[in-house]
């Protein structure tokens, strides 16, 4: 049995942001990641992060990703382990985790899960073809192993994730025959589709996909365009010919862990699917266990890195740690979390936000 | 709609544009940002005090065309790649626009390229007059090109090669 | 295809290895995912689904979804988006659910 002060599960932006906080202000701290590096998303993200510099504004995703893995590997309190998957979370607060075949028992005193999310699915005929990626599979192919998944690609949705893939896409040298979104707006950031459509790649609202087609793999794929009744208009076919079709049609938090441990959730909307209730610090309504970035609600990684200061400083704060500073420390991130959604593009994060904590403190 | 294609429409431009007047003058920058986002860089790169403070981080960037002296430190920093700079002093019938690009092949001082409007139609080609690396850590190049006066605000993008592979 | 050269990144790749894709001899590299080489080699049908026999590829690469299960050194249901290559690897199409040894 490993004993811990404050485990970690994920080693994304919210859980190396977590630990660092956590770990300055003395307590010990375990980080799990299930994959071989830590870093989760950010180390796949070439472009340059918007906020302002407490979330490293101006820097690429990537080199924010790399600082935030220096700044934990370089503080004695963090112990990071790699190729390690979290199984469950027991009553009695033991952890079990899988590493190198190895089945591993942890007892940390303070839980933060910070899981991330996973990539939704969207239902259309032969969706299950080869060829038709995640858009974060196209990331870690493209941007981890510098190998690029085709020659010309459809990308469905035009949120923040699709436009930047596609970017990235290009930027790679692959080229984009267009940019689908079923909802009449782009969802993402108007710069992110203006640098894309002044290069030439035409971004249709209001249009979705048909049917993919190809024998063993795609060979293209029939898009129409939708009504204001988001139904097909029969005669607006187009085919496209593409051997890649992108999916970038929003995520899904990965609550898994949070419903075994017997977290409550609530389905909300505009967080994007099932989420544990938490109050102002994070803290589940599961005693000891917090939860920070898109596991707590999709968002950005501007976010998930506050979220994941304040998971961190509120739990070595209730071991004991940080006396002096802890309250402080809290106020500012809450108050740059406030900061980053309080615009007309937090305005869903912030609806969600308070529909959960409502109900949140109804039920406590 | 800039919110159904990406596009700018000629109101979005007009409200970030200079007068004819200081376009005429020297560089100046033109933030075509046009929506509310939680950014500031460009605000904190300006060593003129051409680009005011935010009061909220998701406020619109805000330019004094008269203190801003075309430098591009605002260029190479915003993480929108939404600024240019615009050069309409550089001849009579010419003007220099001054383009983020993040793509390769980079282009060479001299050579001829594809010059793109905002939604993404060839205008003519023209010559690359100036290449600068963004540097180690920044990336971004800012490629200067010599573009007819009229076109000066339309010019937002330039097209060469691809990326070479290799099996 | 393998991305040669990118306006933000570098990529640093392994010794180069060799390894066999239903017998056939195919190059990859040390510290890349299996499915990063068998891409990089062009192979995009990874297997074929139990009842409908429709074909598979890679669709999370993150270890989420299992669209990607193979045979690897005789141990069936690998993950191979996930699982490194290793020198002399054998990666074959899976037919079934496979066997635990």
């Amino acid at each position: 049995m490993k004993e811990i002060e404050i485990l970690i599960i994920g080693g994304g932006p919210a859980g190396l942001c977590a630990a660092s906080a956590a770990a300055n202000l003395g307590a010990t701290v375990l980080v799990l990641e299930r994959d071989g590096e830590p870093g989760g998303q950010l180390v796949k993200q070439t472009h340059k992060f918007f906020g302002s510099k407490k979330q490293y504004a101006g820097d690429r995703g990537y080199q924010i990703g790399n600082l935030l893995i220096e700044e934990c590997k370089k503080n004695p309190n963090i112990e990071v382990w790699t190729d390690t998957t979290a199984l469950g979370v027991y009553e009695d607060g033991v952890v079990t985790a899988e590493r190198q075949g190895k089945h591993l028992k942890i007892e940390p005193k303070k839980i933060i899960v910070a899981t991330g999310a996973s990539e939704k699915m969207i239902a259309f005929p032969n969706n299950d073809l080869p060829g038709i990626y995640g858009a974060g599979a196209v990331q870690t192919l493209m941007n981890v192993h510098g190998i690029v998944p085709g020659q010309r690609v459809l990308m469905i949705g035009a949120g923040n994730i699709g436009l930047i893939v596609s970017y990235q896409l290009m930027q790679a040298g692959v080229e984009i025959a267009a940019i689908i979104e079923a909802s009449p707006t782009i969802g993402g950031y108007l710069v992110h589709a203006s640098k894309i459509r002044r290069a030439g790649v035409p971004i249709l609202t209001s249009h979705t996909i048909v049917e993919a087609y190809g024998q063993e793999s795609v060979e293209g794929a029939i898009i129409c365009r939708l009504d204001e009744n988001w139904q097909q208009i029969p005669g607006t076919e187009q085919d496209l010919n593409v051997d890649v079709i992108c999916l970038a049609v929003g995520l899904s938090p990965l609550t898994e862990l949070c419903f075994q441990a017997d977290c409550q959730l609530k389905y909300i909307a505009e967080l994007s699917g099932h989420v544990p209730i938490r109050n102002e610090y994070l803290e589940t309504t599961r005693t000891d266990l917090y939860v920070a970035g898109d596991v707590s609600g999709v968002e950005e990684a501007s976010s998930a890195m506050v979220e994941g200061r304040l998971a961190g400083i509120s739990a070595a704060y209730s071991l004991g740690y940080g006396a002096g500073v802890a309250p402080q420390l809290q106020a500012e991130a809450l108050a740059e979390l406030s900061e980053l959604r309080s615009g007309p593009a937090g305005q869903k994060t912030v609806k969600g936000i308070m529909k959960l904590m409502d109900k949140g403190e109804a039920v406590c | 709609m800039l919110n159904k294609t990406g596009i700018p429409t000629a109101e979005d431009v007009k409200k970030v544009s200079p007068s004819e007047e200081r376009l005429k003058k020297g560089p100046v920058a033109i933030i075509e940002c046009f929506q509310e986002i939680p950014c500031n860089p460009c605000t904190e790169a300006c060593k003129q005090g051409a680009i005011q403070p935010m009061a909220d981080i998701n406020n619109l960037p805000k330019l004094d065309f008269d203190k801003c002296n075309g430098c591009g430190l605002c260029l190479s920093r915003c993480p929108g790649l939404a600024i240019f700079i615009v050069d309409g002093s550089y001849s009579e019938t010419e003007a220099i626009v001054r383009i983020p690009f993040e793509y390769l092949p980079v282009p060479k001082v001299g050579e001829k390229v594809a010059g793109l409007n905002r939604a993404g139609e060839e205008l003519g080609s023209f010559e690359v007059v100036k290449v600068q690396s963004g540097g180690q850590k920044n990336k971004t190049y800012t490629i200067s090109i010599v573009v007819p006066s009229d076109l000066a605000m339309d010019v937002r993008s330039i097209r060469l090669g691809g990326v070479r592979h290799a099996n | 295809m393998r991305i040669t050269e990118h306006p933000i990144l570098e990529f640093l790749r392994g010794e180069e290895i060799t390894f066999f894709f239903n017998g056939q001899e195919l190059k990859g590299y040390e510290g890349e995912t299996i499915a990063a080489s068998l891409h990089a080699a062009g192979i995009r049908v990874l297997g074929h689904s139990h009842t409908m026999n429709r074909p598979r590829g890679l669709f999370c690469a993150i270890g989420n979804c299992s669209s990607c299960l193979m045979v690897v050194d005789g141990e069936p249901n690998v993950r191979i988006c996930v699982e490194k290559l290793k020198a002399g690897m054998r990666v074959e199409t899976q037919q079934g659910k496979g066997h635990l040894k």
